[in-house]
């Protein structure tokens, strides 16, 4: 485990310079001039060195070990743990869906609707709900620096990584048959179609058709099944740009960032909203676990 | 943000004057007051961001395509927005285009406040063959020039193309550039050489 996080550490100051001026050293050719000038879907199947190379790289840590496994022992020490002002631990007391204390499944089949907090949830911000209404955490302090920065890892992140690595090799199956859960997610569709903002991007400017790319970065396009599985999967995930792990609502506020938004608020409505209709458009597709980000 | 009175107020006007073609349908009415709540502002980026000007709420509206008539008079209201330089030189230095066109930065809540930002064409469309890391949410612009001349009227077409993208495509997913004062008439001339300029490394 340490092992693979110094190499992780080297791989990512190897290539970060790269990905922080969104310019991997490239090998594409550019388009045969007859093409050029014409809205075309540019090939997307080649990759560029940068990507082989992480590709590589990650084949090879998870062999060794994938640093998302580290706070996945860290989540469950927490879940297990008798915390907080009210002494009580998750396992006793935090339902995720499937029962008090049923950790097996829950991450896939979440968002979710919880009766007892009358709202649709998703994975973190559920155990985030239940860390303050079970265990009597303040809520302020936890949306406070939610995300992971230099070696600060907020505990709801390590919860996450373990909830979600006990749905590992299992489908996801958000509820849909639930009228909650349809509604939000029809309310989630609505807001990647919202363009605003300086630059009238939606998410859909980036996300909303296939074999699209900014600068080397494929992106999913979200309302099919397969790009919505490529959204999903590998969330959380331990992030090599900065040697961080991240959750999926991080993704979020990062892409609301690129579309030159304000920041959505930790735990939202509109970013539960989002991970609904992503996640319940990969229904069906099989998670594999927390993963390795570039 | 900074939008235009005028242009606001024709698409507004459009609107109240359909109502039946533009009304929001309940969801995206309840999306609306969510994320009404759900955002604040960060460094440059403002709450208020999330508020759509006229012709975004007509192309929310109506799923990017309204309709003929509407699409005409919006096109012709941008359009009438575009200010070009001074002096009437629309082709810049190249060089200089290729700069802004691979800047990325500009309007994000971790850039810092203020011009110049950058074009982030590179982001979207392959230009000059020497840069390989391109994006494709938009068409190649390689060898643009070569294949459309540099007139006059190819100068203005890419020129207010630039300025305001949405007076040519009423929803096209190209951000105004010039329009919501990320790129001023001299840096919009220096992107309308690089594309056009024969010396341009894009028309050799
Ligand atoms: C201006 C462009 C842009 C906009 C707008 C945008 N994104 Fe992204 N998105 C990206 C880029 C670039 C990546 C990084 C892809 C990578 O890491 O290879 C990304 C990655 C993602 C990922 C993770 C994909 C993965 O491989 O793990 C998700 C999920 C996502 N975006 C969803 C959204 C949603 C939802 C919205 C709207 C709220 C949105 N994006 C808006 C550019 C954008
Ligand atoms: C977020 C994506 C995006 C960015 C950034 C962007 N464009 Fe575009 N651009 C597009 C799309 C999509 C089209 C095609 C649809 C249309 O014409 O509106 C387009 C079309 C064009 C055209 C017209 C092409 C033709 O065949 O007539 C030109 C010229 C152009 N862009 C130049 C630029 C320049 C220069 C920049 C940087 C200042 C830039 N674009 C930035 C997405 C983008």
């Amino acid at each position: 485990m340490r092992q693979a996080l110094v190499a992780a550490a080297a791989f990512a100051l190897a290539i970060s310079p790269a990905i922080a001026q969104d310019k991997p050293a490239a090998a594409a050719k550019p388009a045969a001039s007859k093409k050029a000038a014409k809205p075309s879907a540019a090939p997307v199947e080649e990759k560029d060195a940068a990507t082989l190379e992480f590709e590589k790289f990650r084949a090879k840590m998870i062999e060794e070990g994938n640093p998302a496994e580290l706070f996945e022992a860290q989540g469950e020490e927490m879940w297990k743990t008798k915390r907080g002002p009210n002494n009580v631990s998750l396992a006793e007391s935090c339902d995720l869906g499937l029962g008090v204390g049923v950790v097996k499944g829950a991450y896939v089949q979440m968002p979710r609707y919880f009766a007892d907090a009358g709202k649709v949830m998703d994975a973190e911000r559920r155990i985030v709900w239940c860390m303050v209404e079970k265990q009597g955490f303040k809520e302020a302090d936890l949306h406070a620096k939610p995300f992971a920065s230099g070696t600060y890892t907020p505990e709801q992140t390590s919860l996450v990584t373990y909830v979600a690595a006990n749905s590992k090799d299992m489908k996801f199956a958000v509820p849909m048959k639930d009228p909650h859960v349809k509604d939000v997610y029809e309310v989630g569709k609505e807001v990647v179609k919202h363009r605003a903002g300086p630059y009238d991007f939606s998410c859909n400017t980036c996300h909303g058709a296939d074999g699209k790319r900014i600068r080397m970065q494929q992106l999913p396009n979200i309302s099919t099944q397969k790009g919505a599985a490529m959204a999903v999967l590998g969330w959380p995930g331990y992030r090599m740009t900065g040697n961080v792990m991240l959750t999926h609502q991080w993704r979020m506020g990062d892409c609301f960032r690129q579309q030159r938004f304000p920041e959505p608020k930790y735990a939202s409505d509109t970013v539960t909203a989002l991970l609904t209709y992503m996640t319940a458009n990969a229904n069906g597709v099989t998670y594999t676990g927390p993963g390795i980000k570039r | 943000m900074k939008t235009t009175a005028r242009n606001s107020l024709v698409a507004m006007a459009m609107i109240a004057a359909a109502p039946a073609a533009f009304s929001d349908s309940d969801h995206r009415a309840k999306a609306l007051v969510m994320m009404k709540q759900d955002f604040v502002t960060k460094g440059q980026a403002t709450a208020d961001r999330i508020f759509e000007d006229g012709l975004q709420a007509i192309c929310n509206r109506t799923g990017n395509q309204p309709p003929a008539d509407i699409t005409k008079r919006l096109e012709a209201d941008q359009m009438a927005g575009v200010k070009y330089p001074a002096d009437g030189k629309l082709m810049g230095d190249w060089k200089e285009g290729e700069k802004i066109a691979q800047s990325g930065r500009g309007f994000t809540w971790t850039d810092e406040p203020g011009l110049p930002v950058g074009g982030n064409c590179y982001n979207c469309h392959q230009i000059a063959p020497k840069e390989t890391s391109f994006g494709t949410v938009g068409p190649s612009l390689f060898h643009f020039g070569k294949l459309r001349g540099n007139t006059a009227d190819m100068q203005k077409y890419v020129y207010s193309k630039i300025y305001n993208a949405k007076s040519y495509n009423v929803c096209s997913e190209m951000p105004r550039f010039g329009h919501v004062g990320a790129l001023r008439p001299e840096q919009i001339r220096h992107l309308v050489a690089l594309l056009l300029d024969p010396e341009s490394p894009v028309n050799k």
